[in-house]
């Protein structure tokens, strides 16, 4: 009997944006219901590579397969259906700014789903609602929100659909300490209660620590780490050991320039 | 001389590249829209927006260059005893060249530099990757609604705008010039073919579907925050204002070059 595929796959993927190579040969693997935590410095090609799994962007060379297909080169059609599978959190929120609050966490219910919207306005008041958010908010314009709230409603909007796959990039950047720790605590509730398998880019060792079943570091393009969560304080690797510590000496030496 | 040529000929296969890669984005929007899901309320929404709210700009403008041309006209025209004329130039004017021509440059600078703008912002915020993401084609959901809406509704604004722009003409012509009022609507019916009407609502359509597509097109791939959707919107309207007058020319010698 052969074992079940990962839900991700990633093998060999390489980007670049001119003369700068941001992914170079990037493999990792993501069980089914796992929650794998992505860390690395500013720039090291972390939103790159969940871009690249979301078919955002389109790698230069390498594979990626989810549940077992590969996805890359895929046509647009194929593209959408395999959208279906995905939630994702933008760092920014990226909320739709001409639409009401309901109708950003009902809007891929809506078009690209085709589900009634009165239909989808009750399954978007109850994620506010798992999300701490009652129902008069959904009523408000996002620029009426703050950005912890904003963030909440991103997240009600990413697990809308139920998706199997869940993104999280930068999920506590610019947050106070307890709205980061509730954002927390919402993803590992939410990912636990939906059976999800997620995949969390963040460069905050404490968000890291609470919603990561296993950590990899990214440096320079490729995985230099991973392991259980547990793990990473004994990691026997000095880049890990500077990232974690948050010392400015040692290995990794911070870049200027932006990617 | 070599550097030179060298230079000369990367900027023209960089135009070449530019020029390909707005046809694949216009292809490739039009071409969503063969496929459900169709977004009719956001295409009505576009035709409000290009057109009703385009109104007020573009009829002030159709006027005062009705009014003008007649002025103009009729100095010019008095010094060869040719008064009589310039109701026909002014009818002929406005339809062929003027109305669309004019109501172009506004549109272009009312809604496509918004268009840009709108979808500039959206870029740079992630909103277009969160289209994605929602399984929803942001060229299907933003940019073809837009070029639709441009398409069909400058024409309607260009009629208007003709309407308006020879009313202006017969105002200063009657009140001012002192012409008959019966005998300027005579000679202003007199002379106008169809065809020169229908002209004017080709190149509108022409112009309309151009302003929308340099809109969404900068909009779509603007980069670098709040510099770039500035950048954007320049271009936009820039370059919207050049293809206008560039394609006014070629589509005035295919219709009526001998």
């Amino acid at each position: 009997m052969s074992a079940a595929p990962p839900k991700i796959a990633v093998r060999g993927v390489e980007k670049s944006f001119g003369d700068k190579r941001v992914l170079d040969g990037v493999a990792i693997d993501v069980a089914a219901g796992e929650s794998l935590v992505i860390i690395g410095g500013s720039g090291t090609g972390k939103s790159v590579l969940i871009k690249c799994i979301l078919g955002l962007m389109r790698p230069e060379a390498g594979s990626i397969r989810i549940d077992g297909a590969e996805t890359v080169g895929i046509g647009r059609a194929a593209r959408a259906n395999l959208t279906l599978k995905f939630g994702m959190l933008f760092q920014g929120s990226a909320l739709f700014d001409s639409l009401s609050v309901w109708e950003n966490v009902a809007f891929g219910l809506i078009q690209g789903r085709g589900m009634p919207r009165q239909q989808a306005r009750e399954i978007a008041l109850q994620k506010l609602a798992a999300v701490g958010l009652g129902p008069e908010v959904g009523q408000l314009s996002p620029a009426e929100l703050s950005g912890g709230m904003q963030k909440r409603v991103a997240l009600a909007r990413a697990i809308a659909a139920e998706p199997e796959i869940l993104f999280f990039d930068e999920p506590t950047t610019g947050l106070d300490p307890i709205m980061a720790d509730v954002i927390n605590r919402l993803i590992v509730d939410l990912v636990r209660g939906l059976g999800a398998t997620a995949v969390s880019i963040t460069h905050d060792m404490v968000s890291a620590r609470k919603i990561a079943h296993r950590i990899a570091m990214l440096h320079k393009g490729r995985i230099i780490w991973q392991g259980p969560t547990a793990e990473i304080d004994r990691a026997d690797n000095p880049f890990v050991d500077q990232f974690v510590h948050g010392r400015a000496e040692g290995p990794i030496e911070m870049e200027v320039r932006a990617a | 001389m070599i550097a030179f040529l060298a230079s000369v000929g990367a900027a023209f296969l960089a135009f070449l590249a530019t020029a390909g890669r707005l046809v694949i984005f216009a292809g490739e929007a039009l071409g969503a829209g063969l496929t459900p899901p169709y977004y009719p309320r956001l295409i009505l929404r576009q035709i409000v927006y290009v057109g009703y709210f385009s109104l007020p700009v573009v009829g002030l403008t159709a006027l005062f260059t009705g009014m003008v041309l007649a002025l103009q006209s009729y100095t010019g025209f008095a010094r060869f005893n040719a008064e009589g004329a310039i109701a026909t130039v002014v009818v002929l004017s406005v339809t062929r060249e003027l109305g669309p021509v004019i109501a172009g440059l506004m549109v272009a600078g009312r809604v496509g530099a918004a268009m840009a703008a709108e979808i500039g912002t959206m870029r740079v915020t992630d909103q277009i990757d969160a289209l994605t993401t929602l399984s929803t084609d942001p060229l299907r959901y933003l940019v073809l609604p837009r070029l639709l809406a441009g398409l069909v509704t400058l024409p309607a604004l260009v009629l208007v705008a003709d309407i308006i722009g020879v009313f202006g003409g017969f105002l200063v012509g009657t009140y001012k010039l002192n012409f008959n009022p019966a005998t300027y609507l005579t000679q202003t019916e007199q002379y106008l073919e169809t065809m020169d009407v229908v002209s004017g609502l080709v190149k509108a359509a022409v112009f309309g579907f151009l302003v929308s597509l340099m809109g969404c097109y900068h909009g779509y791939h603007s980069r670098g925050g709040a510099e770039g959707v500035g950048q954007a919107t320049t271009y936009a309207v820039v370059s919207a204002s050049i293809l206008i007058l560039l394609s006014n020319y070629f589509l005035t010698q295919a219709f009526f070059a001998q």
